[in-house]
């Protein structure tokens, strides 16, 4: 008879209620009604200010269980701006394949199986083949780098995140010289995923980059976040990170990497190409058809502030030289 | 089972209040207690724009309840649900001008507020459906029913371009997924369609399981006495 003894987390942190997490938020949020109310009754001299640092902005992490990671270097990258706190940055995003609420892939996300995992790489490059998550992972040492990431529905978040310069997973796959762009592909599994049944999006979820954009410095392969591995929510085992891009070119739960010689498909610019750009950099000038990019509401702040052209990545500029960026958006 | 007209009536003016304060309490409860989510003027936005909906469709249906019935009361309350209806929009707005423009800056906010407008279409047509209610809520009194006479019937018909211009608000600020609004534009298809003289023949006809008296004459008709 097979005994199974608990493990160390018996509970994945996507299968612990939401109850907990806004325990923690009670004081902050609290704080939050009496400003309201303030505001209401026209004595707001002070609700201003922002909301003072959650001491229990990291709490969420370690209530998660997940595996901690080390990291071989810390570094912050988005201005010395207050980090969210892990509820905020596992509680509310946007993963279609486990529904379209922004708390839907907080709760329904546990059936995602982040191991055993492989990542099969094809097209224009030397090195295609099978790799094992753990393979692809091991030879490069784990760094943490702080990025805003501002999504294109004009919310944004600030995120310790874990991960490895894409450029060095690119050059070990070796891409040959017709390679101009690297596609990735999320799972779209409807066991792990019973909602990709609606089909919502045209699933898999595809995204791609220029390769030139892909070699850059601040492109990131991530791993983790708030110091240990991914929560399934914001796509465990592997996503791709592009701080300077709207968020939805950040593709999760990668299963595929494809070098081709002509741009890809990419799920939302297939989907709506006036409203979603391939290249989709962050551009508080040009807007949505629908809503202005001008501004965002960061989590965990009550209004709106500017947005910054590149998300405040100005050092990727140089990768759109000569282009028009409205016309290119 | 016989329940007077005056009792029904008393019963769901309680129903009504009830349904009517306990989203408000409900929101106010997850304010103070921190249960907004991550996003809390998104969520009080989203959650008092799905209300204002919500009651404005109900006070469509009460007509077509009344006929469908025979009901007194669905009348007697339409004015209540509708004044709802429109406090809810009311509070949706507010929750947008202090937060989304920011009301600190008055003048940024006013400048804002005139870009979306123009710009946005979701917010000129959210933003028109507030204005075509404005003065239905204003004359909703009796004595404003009395001046205004036969006009102030022909004046809230205005609620039926409001309620296509909120369903339409709905449906072009969603992202991808639009099956609730849908829902909703469904929903006031129906209470739109069931207007038109031939499709209100068709209870008449037989098709009302639940009318449990006769036809009533004109059941728009806001003066129609309720029946003893």
């Amino acid at each position: 008879m097979l005994i199974r003894v608990a493990p160390e987390f018996p509970i994945a942190s996507s299968e612990i209620t939401p109850e907990r997490v806004f325990q923690d938020r009670r004081h902050f949020l609290a704080k939050m009604g009496l400003a309201t109310a303030g505001l209401a009754l026209s004595a707001c001299s002070d609700a201003k200010e922002a909301p003072q640092a959650e001491p229990a902005a990291a709490d969420g992490a370690a209530k998660s269980g997940l595996a901690t990671l080390e990291v071989s270097k810390k570094t912050e990258m988005a201005g010395g701006e207050k980090v969210c706190s892990y509820d905020d940055i596992t509680q509310y995003n946007n993963y279609y394949e486990f529904g379209t609420g922004k708390s839907d892939p907080a709760s329904y996300s546990g059936t995602l199986k982040p191991r055993p995992w492989s990542v099969t790489v094809e097209g224009e490059c030397d090195a295609p083949g099978v790799l094992g998550i753990d393979d692809l992972i091991k030879p490069h040492a784990l760094e943490e780098r702080i990025y805003r990431m501002r999504c294109v529905e004009a919310w944004s978040v600030v995120v310790p995140w874990i991960g490895f310069p894409l450029a060095d997973l690119i050059k070990r796959l070796k891409p040959n010289s017709k390679a101009k762009y690297v596609q990735f592909f999320t799972l779209a599994d409807p066991v792990q995923m019973p909602m990709i049944k609606r089909r919502v999006l045209d699933y898999p979820y595809r995204e791609a980059l220029r390769i030139d954009e892909a070699m850059h410095p601040l492109a990131f392969m991530v791993v983790g976040l708030y110091g240990r591995v991914l929560p399934n929510q914001n796509g465990a085992p592997l996503r791709l990170i592009t701080p300077w891009k709207y968020g939805f070119k950040g593709v999760k739960s990668i299963v595929k990497i494809r070098f081709t010689e002509t741009q890809p498909e990419t799920t939302w610019n297939q989907l709506g190409a006036d409203e979603y750009g391939f290249y989709a950099n962050v551009n508080p000038a040009v807007d949505h058809p629908r809503w202005s990019q001008a501004s965002e509401r960061r989590l965990g702040e009550l209004f709106r502030r500017s947005t910054l052209p590149f998300n405040g990545y100005p050092e990727v500029a140089s990768l759109y030289a000569g282009m028009d960026l409205r016309k290119n958006y | 089972m016989t329940i007077s007209p005056v009792a029904r009536l008393r019963l769901a003016r309680a129903l009504i209040w009830l349904l009517a304060l306990a989203p408000l309490a409900m929101l106010v409860e997850r304010l103070l207690n921190g249960r907004l989510g991550a996003n809390p003027i998104e969520f009080l936005e989203h959650a008092l724009g799905d209300w204002s909906l919500r009651f404005l469709l109900l006070s469509l249906a009460m007509t077509p309840l009344r006929s469908l019935t025979g009901w007194v009361w669905p009348l007697k309350l339409r004015r209540t649900v509708g004044l709802w209806a429109f406090a809810y929009i009311c509070l949706h707005f507010s929750v947008y001008i202090v937060f989304d423009l920011n009301i600190l800056a008055p003048a940024q906010a006013l400048a804002k507020l005139g870009e979306d407008l123009v710009k946005r279409l979701y917010i000129t047509v959210g933003f028109t459906a507030w204005l075509f209610l404005l003065p239905l809520a204003i004359t909703s009194t009796d004595g404003w029913q009395r001046r205004l006479k036969r006009r102030w019937k022909m004046l809230h018909r205005l609620v039926y371009p409001a309620a296509i211009l909120g369903v339409l608000h709905y449906v072009w600020l969603v992202k991808k997924d639009l099956s609730e609004p849908l829902l909703y534009a469904a929903i006031l298809a129906v209470l739109l369609v069931w207007r038109l003289p031939w499709a209100r023949a068709w209870p008449r006809m037989g098709g009302g399981i639940l009318r449990a008296r006769s036809p009533a004459a004109d059941p728009r008709d806001p003066s129609l006495k309720p029946r003893a």
